[in-house]
């Protein structure tokens, strides 16, 4: 009787999979084609590229693109590649990232399980922080980091992410201990525990799927960030997507595909290195609604 | 001085007013029991009395201490939630010594408490896990176990068994009341079950609208409620209400009461004197269903008792009782009757109805009359 069964609907079901399948074959394709194209091309040497055509595998395998990009390429007059840029990423993005997690876990706390008057109004401003433009805060925010003494400083590019990126990070976070049952805190509070020590013990320790997405989302954001950076910074302090961009188009002589393709790679290497580390708990704390304590 | 008083305490949010001055005195070692429908203030006044929420006016004493000033932590209180509100990525045994930690016990102190609080609810086995691998019976008595270790002057429960399944219920309702005579401790205990109000209560304060409508004991709650709205709240099945003319027939004073075949008197002897003024005028005739049974279990029962014959509506079986329903008045009248004594729908049948516990109220103030 089963095998009835299924061999009556295997027709239909099979071809119903090779649609599905070819149809995702097809999406991943279109979608690995440009980081196929840069990895290869990058591993391509010049004359190689030239007689070549877009798709072709590399003859010769070659590391020097990426032994120049990294260390040698000139951005307009400087010629030590992208890793002091690389490394000033580093540098503001982690602690950026960082600092506007934790107050954004802290705000979120304070706006659910501390409800005060006026608390949903505070929200609702801080909310409408997602929708104004990079554009809009440029001038102000130059004027603010003049007054602070930070302009064109690593310290000012920490300082603007953290501002823009709250929120966000806020946002994420309220959302998150919405669903957490209020009668914690009032339980903490019986026991004797204050405004942090509950956020430190009972909080915190509940928050690893909504602190891996705002990780991964801020990580993202402040990483790929060009304006601020080229706006708030300068020369060798400048973050790599300015670099980068700096790279590609100094024009001296040949254009060299290679090393161009090589940069951006390693310029979008470390937030692909974020979403395969942390992708599943990605998914998991989008979903986290659904968790029960 | 009692373990708790209360004092004219009113909240107010805004226009609305919650609490409309709320007074009670509870004694050392007293189930105390807010009841009321979703929206009377009982959980508002637990907050209240824990702290966690201000009172607009009003006073809080516990154990001869005004406690408005202090923080819920300075209170000697201890509370148990409807969540549970265990804390998710502790294990049992954190949870229950968190409380000590805070207060800075001593750790040898602390493993001791621990020790004799699982051994109180029998919960040494689950001291190592964590809340997400107990069943909801055991989380309550993990919440209650967080409560008994901080030994305080006055218990809180916010509606503990209403997450739990009917029959749980019963069980931990049980548990419950061991403890508090195990413990002969103060508890403060908001429901809006009256059958848990009334097994569990040593004293129950039935609440609407933000006002205690009555306090009292369960049986004085029971037997004479002050007025329409206790009376139909306390009892299951509810009380009956029937609007009956006050007449005056022969020497007695008692109700007229209309079935499909026709009219009754129904003589109030004992309440003549009450229901003097009221003759010739309507009153609420309130009778719970046990008092209108069949005649064999009614045959030990008093001069109050008085058969009539009344034609019936439908026939309810709960097991134990079957409750019969009648059309008195133009309202639907439940009995309790032996299940072998109940006729079929549509048969007419002869009831005892013993008057000796029935109540009356003004229509037009709904208050007890008589």
């Amino acid at each position: 009787m089963a095998e009835y069964v299924r061999s009556q609907s295997a027709g239909p079901q099979l071809i119903g999979r090779v649609i599905i399948y070819s149809l995702l074959i097809l999406v991943a394709v279109y979608y690995l084609m440009p980081l196929f194209v840069m990895v290869t091309t990058s591993l391509k040497t010049l004359d190689d590229i030239r007689s070549g055509n877009l798709i072709a595998l590399p003859k010769a395998l070659t590391l020097e693109p990426w032994i120049k990009a990294w260390g040698t390429a000139c951005t307009g007059v400087f010629c030590g590649g992208l890793k002091g840029n690389f490394m000033n990423s580093v540098t503001f993005v982690v602690p950026a990232v960082i600092i506007s997690t934790f107050i954004g876990a802290m705000n979120g706390y304070a706006l659910t399980m501390w409800r005060f008057r006026g608390s949903d109004v505070m929200f609702t401003a801080l909310l409408l922080g997602c929708f104004i433009p990079f554009q809009v805060v440029l001038l102000p925010m130059a004027q603010t980091l003049g007054y602070l003494g930070m302009a064109n400083s690593i310290a000012g590019l920490i300082f603007v992410h953290v501002v823009y990126g709250l929120a966000f990070t806020t946002l994420f976070f309220r959302n998150f201990y919405v669903t957490v049952p209020a009668e914690l805190a009032k339980a903490a509070r019986i026991d004797g525990a204050g405004f942090f020590t509950i956020f430190w013990r009972i909080i915190l320790p509940l928050s690893p799927p909504i602190i891996v997405v705002c990780v991964i989302w801020q990580f993202t954001q402040i990483w790929n960030d060009f304006l601020f950076g080229v706006v708030f910074s300068s020369g060798q302090r400048q973050p790599i997507t300015v670099a980068l961009n700096n790279l590609v188009n100094t024009s001296t002589g040949v254009k060299e595909y290679n090393v161009d393709m090589a940069a951006a790679i390693i310029a979008g290497l470390p937030t692909l290195l974020v979403y395969v580390v942390a992708g599943k708990y990605f998914l998991r704390g989008l979903t986290a609604g659904a968790i029960k304590g | 001085m009692g373990a708790l008083s209360i004092k004219q305490v009113m909240k107010r949010y805004g226009a609305v007013e919650v609490l409309k001055g709320i007074d009670i005195e509870v004694d050392d070692g007293e189930f105390l029991i807010l009841v009321g429908p979703s929206g009377c203030g009982k959980s508002t006044l637990l907050n209240i009395i824990a702290g966690l929420d201000t009172a607009t006016a009003g006073e809080i004493w516990i154990g001869g201490r005004m406690v408005n000033q202090l923080s819920p932590k300075d209170r000697d209180i201890a509370m148990v939630f409807q969540s549970y509100a265990l804390y998710p990525t502790m294990t049992v045994r954190e949870n229950i010594s968190f409380g000590l930690q805070m207060r800075k016990v001593p750790k040898h102190e602390q493993d001791e408490i621990v020790a004799r609080v699982a051994k109180i609810l029998q919960m040494d086995h689950l001291l190592d896990r964590k809340p997400n691998q107990l069943s909801g019976g055991q989380r309550q008595r993990v919440a209650m176990g967080r409560a008994i270790a901080r030994d305080p002057a006055l218990f809180l429960f916010d509606e503990p068994l209403s997450n739990l399944d009917a029959k749980l219920r019963v069980e931990m309702r049980h548990e419950i009341k061991q403890l508090h005579d195990r413990l002969k401790a103060t508890i403060v205990y908001v429901t809006h079950d009256q059958i848990e109000a009334m097994t569990l209560g040593t004293l129950i304060a039935v609440m609407k609208d933000g006002e205690i409508r009555q306090f009292g004991r369960p049986q004085e709650i029971y037997n004479s409620p002050a007025d329409l709205f206790v009376a139909g709240f306390i009892g299951s099945p509810s009380m009956n209400f029937i609007r009956a003319p006050v007449v005056r027939q022969a020497s007695s004073v008692g109700v007229q009461l209309t079935s499909a075949a026709g009219t009754f008197h129904l003589p109030m002897v004992h309440l003549a004197d009450q229901l003097a003024p009221w003759v010739g005028k309507e009153l609420i005739f309130g009778i719970r269903p046990e008092q209108i049974t069949d005649t064999v279990v009614a045959r030990h029962v008093n001069g109050f008792a008085h058969q009539r014959s009344v034609p019936i509506d439908m026939v309810e079986p709960t097991g134990p009782d079957t409750l019969v329903i009648m059309q008195l008045n133009g309202t639907r009248v439940v009995s309790r009757v032996r299940p072998e004594q109940a006729p079929s729908p549509g048969s007419t049948m002869d009831f005892v109805f013993d008057v000796s516990k029935a109540v009356f109220f003004d229509p037009q103030t709904e208050k007890r009359a008589a």
